[in-house]
C-alpha cells in the first residue's frame, strides 16, 4: 500500500540510486543504519557484562560510541521516533548493513540532503522518517499508525527519554565495576536464548571472518521479550528493560 | 651495518620454554585471572644470566634465565647419584671437578610483584636506571623497584570519582630510554601524555600533551575507536616516539606536541570497512609497533599475516607476509600488495579476501642486528637480512 505510485516529497538534489523508489529497498538510510549501529553497540555492551571480567577499554570505547549516536539522534530529533518502533520485527529490520556509516561525514552530509522522500503520510512530511518508509517492503504497515500516535506523544517527552537513556547508559557502566556472580546468574536466567545465539554468531563471525555484512545479525531476535504490553512508553524504554536485567541483583 | 659475522644458518631452535604464570582465582571477585601473558620486557644484561619481566593481567614476575653446561662431580658429602654419604664413612677429602654436560637452560622466578593492580595490566617498562620499572593498567600506573615486591608507588591515577564519568583509559606506557624521570602514557582517545616524576609524586598533571587535531571531514562514529592508541614506543635516540592506532603509525618529535612529524598508513583500505570491523570486533585489535636499532625503519603488523615496514629516510614502505608457504628457510620474502579497488593484478590480494583471523599484533626488532621476530597466531617467525 505504500510501495508504488507514491508521490515523493523529497528535496532531491540527489541523483541516482538513492532517489529512485526501487533503490529505497536496496540501500538503508543513514538513520536506519545509525540505529542499527546503536543496537549493535548496546548488544556488545550487554555481552560485555556477561563476561566474567569485561575488557574495560573496549567497553569504554563502545559506550562512547553509543553516547555519540545518542547525542546526534537527540540533535536530529529522531531519538523519540526511533524508539517507538520497538517490536521484535522492527528490531530485525533495523539491523541492516551499516556500510553507509563508514563514509566520512562529508559524504554523509551530501547523502543527508534527501531526508524525507517516500514518506507514506502527509503528517510526516517534515519528519525524518524515511526509514519508516524504507521498511515498507517488510512489515511497516502495522507500525505506521502506531508511529503517528506515539510520535506525537513522544515529542512531548524528549527530556525524559534522553534522561532515561543517559541513566541507562550510566547504569550499564556502573555495573562494569560492581560485578558479582549473582548478577551473572540472574542475567542468564532472565535472558532470552537469542543471546547465546548472538554470542555464537559473533564468535562465529570472528572465527571465519570475511568482509561480511550484518547477515549473522539478521537472525537476532529482540531481547525485550518481556515488553509484552502495547504501551508505547514501555516500548520506548526497551533500553531501560535491558538495564533492569543488568541491575537486578 | 654488515660487519663480518659468523655465517648463520637462518634457522632457529627453541632455547628454553617455561611456564611463567598459572591461572589464578580471585576469591573476592569470584573470577579467574588468566595466565595469558600480556607483555614481556628484557632487563639490560649485567652478567651471564638473562632477566626478564613478564606480566599477565594482574601479576608481574621477574625471571632469571641462566645456562648450565657444567656439572660438578666428586662431592664429598654425597654420592654420584645424590644420596647423602654417612659422614663417619668419609676417610679422605677430594676436590670436586667440573665436567661438561648438555646445555640446560633454567628459568627461575626471582620476584613476584602482585596485588597492585585492580584493572588489567597492559604495559610494563624498565627504567634506564636499571633499578625501577613501571606497570600500567587501564586506569593507573605504578612504579616499582626491582628488589622490592611488597610495595609500589602509584604515579598516575585517572580513575574518576564516579565510574559513570569514565570516558578514557590508559592504553600503553613507557619510560624514556635515557631520562629516568620521564615516561609517557597513551590513551584510548588518541592522546599521549609525557610526565616528569620530579615534578610531583603523583603525575596526574602532564608535562607535555600530544594530540593531533581531528580532521573534521573524516569524522565518523568510529573516529574515536580508531584513534585509540594501542602502542607507544620511544626511539632509541630518545628524541622521537612512535604511536600505533588502528589504521596508522605516527612518529612524534618530543618537542612538538600539536601534531606528529610523520604519519604512515598501515592499511588505509580498511577505512571503508570500519562497520564490519566493529561488528566482528577486529576494530579493537591492539597492534604493536617497533623501531629498528638505527631508528630509521619502523615495523608494525596487519591482517592476513601481513606486516609492514616503513623506512623513514627513503619514505619507502613494504608489505611482507609471515606464513609457512612464503617462509621456507633461506627464502627471500616477496613483497605483497593489497588491491584496493578496480582491477586486481596478478599477485595482489583483494581486501575482501583478507583473513582477519590472521593478525600480527606482536613484532620485535633486534636492537642491533637486522633480525626481526614476528608472531603470527601460534607461529613465531624470525627473519633476517640476506647474508651475502
Amino acid at each position: 500500500m505504500f510501495v508504488r505510485g507514491l508521490k515523493r516529497k523529497c528535496f532531491d538534489g540527489e541523483e541516482d540510486i538513492e532517489g529512485t523508489l526501487a533503490g529505497i529497498k536496496a540501500i538503508p538510510s543513514y538513520n536506519l543504519q545509525r540505529q542499527s549501529l546503536l543496537d549493535m553497540s548496546l548488544v556488545k555492551l550487554q555481552l560485555c557484562h556477561m563476561l566474567v571480567e569485561p575488557n574495560l577499554c573496549r567497553s569504554v570505547l563502545i559506550a562512547n560510541t553509543v553516547r555519540q549516536i545518542q547525542e546526534e539522534m537527540t540533535q536530529d530529533g529522531t531519538w523519540q521516533m526511533i524508539n517507538t518502533q520497538s517490536t521484535g520485527q522492527t528490531s530485525l529490520d533495523r539491523l541492516v548493513s551499516t556500510d553507509i556509516l563508514c563514509r566520512s561525514s562529508r559524504e554523509q552530509a551530501e547523502g543527508k540532503q534527501v531526508p524525507g522522500y517516500g514518506s507514506f503520510s502527509k503528517d510526516f512530511e517534515d519528519d525524518q522518517t524515511q526509514d519508516s518508509s524504507e521498511t515498507m517492503s517488510t512489515s511497516s504497515s502495522v507500525q505506521a499508525p502506531r508511529n503517528m500516535q506515539s510520535n506525537v506523544w513522544e515529542m512531548e517527552n524528549p527530556q525524559e527519554s534522553r534522561g532515561n537513556f543517559q541513566k541507562s547508559l550510566d547504569q550499564i557502566f556502573e555495573t562494569l565495576e560492581n560485578k558479582s556472580p549473582n548478577s551473572v546468574e540472574d542475567l542468564f536466567s532472565e535472558v532470552d536464548n537469542s543471546y547465546y545465539d548472538l554470542d555464537t554468531m559473533l564468535t562465529g563471525m570472528m572465527s571465519n571472518t570475511k568482509m561480511g555484512h550484518c547477515d549473522g545479525l539478521e537472525t537476532f531476535s529482540s531481547p525485550t521479550t518481556a515488553t509484552s504490553n502495547s504501551n508505547c512508553k514501555s516500548d520506548l524504554n526497551e533500553l531501560d528493560h535491558i538495564v533492569e536485567i543488568l541491575v537486578e541483583s | 651495518q654488515n660487519k663480518s659475522r659468523p655465517h648463520s644458518r637462518g634457522e632457529y631452535n627453541v632455547y628454553s620454554t617455561f611456564q611463567s604464570h598459572e591461572p589464578e582465582f580471585d576469591y573476592l571477585k569470584s573470577l579467574e585471572i588468566e595466565e595469558k601473558i600480556n607483555k614481556i620486557r628484557w632487563l639490560p644484561q649485567q652478567n651471564a644470566a638473562h632477566f626478564l619481566l613478564s606480566t599477565n593481567d594482574k601479576t608481574i614476575k621477574l625471571w632469571k634465565i641462566s645456562e648450565r653446561d657444567k656439572r660438578a662431580e666428586g662431592y664429598n658429602l654425597k654420592d654420584e647419584d645424590g644420596r647423602l654419604r654417612d659422614p663417619f664413612r668419609i676417610t679422605a677429602l677430594r676436590v670436586p671437578i667440573l665436567k661438561p654436560m648438555d646445555l640446560m637452560v633454567e628459568a627461575s622466578p626471582r620476584r613476584i610483584f602482585a596485588n597492585a593492580h585492580t584493572y588489567h595490566i597492559n604495559s610494563i617498562s624498565v627504567n634506564s636506571d636499571h633499578e625501577t620499572y613501571l606497570s600500567a593498567d587501564d586506569l593507573r600506573i605504578n612504579l616499582w623497584h626491582l628488589e622490592i615486591t611488597d610495595r609500589s608507588f602509584n604515579i598516575v591515577d585517572i580513575k574518576p570519582a564516579n565510574m559513570e564519568e569514565l570516558t578514557e583509559v590508559i592504553t600503553a606506557a613507557e619510560f624514556h630510554p635515557h631520562h629516568c624521570n620521564v615516561f609517557v602514557y597513551s590513551s584510548s582517545k588518541g592522546t599521549i601524555r609525557l610526565c616528569d616524576m620530579r615534578s610531583s609524586a603523583l603525575c596526574d598533571r602532564h608535562s607535555k600533551f600530544f594530540e593531533e587535531p581531528e580532521d573534521p571531514s573524516s569524522r565518523s562514529f568510529f573516529s574515536e575507536i580508531i584513534s585509540s592508541i594501542s602502542d607507544v614506543k620511544f626511539s632509541h635516540s630518545g628524541r622521537y616516539m612512535m604511536t600505533r592506532d588502528y589504521l596508522s603509525v605516527k612518529v612524534w618529535d618530543l618537542n612538538m606536541e600539536n601534531r606528529p612529524v610523520e604519519t604512515y598508513q598501515v592499511h588505509e583500505y580498511l577505512r571503508s570497512k570500519l562497520c564490519s570491523l566493529y561488528e566482528n570486533d577486529c576494530i579493537f585489535d591492539k597492534f604493536e609497533c617497533c623501531w629498528n636499532g638505527s631508528d630509521s625503519p619502523i615495523m608494525t603488523g596487519s591482517y592476513n599475516n601481513f606486516f609492514r615496514m616503513f623506512d623513514r629516510n627513503t619514505r619507502r614502505d613494504i608489505t611482507l607476509e609471515a606464513s609457512r608457504e612464503s617462509s621456507k628457510p633461506r627464502a627471500i620474502l616477496k613483497p605483497r600488495k593489497v588491491c584496493t579497488g578496480g582491477k586486481r593484478k596478478k599477485d595482489e590480494i583483494s581486501v575482501d579476501s583478507l583473513d582477519f583471523n590472521k593478525k600480527i599484533l606482536h613484532t620485535a626488532w633486534h636492537p642491533m642486528e637486522n633480525i626481526i621476530a614476528v608472531a603470527a597466531t601460534n607461529n613465531l617467525y624470525i627473519f633476517q637480512d640476506k647474508i651475502n
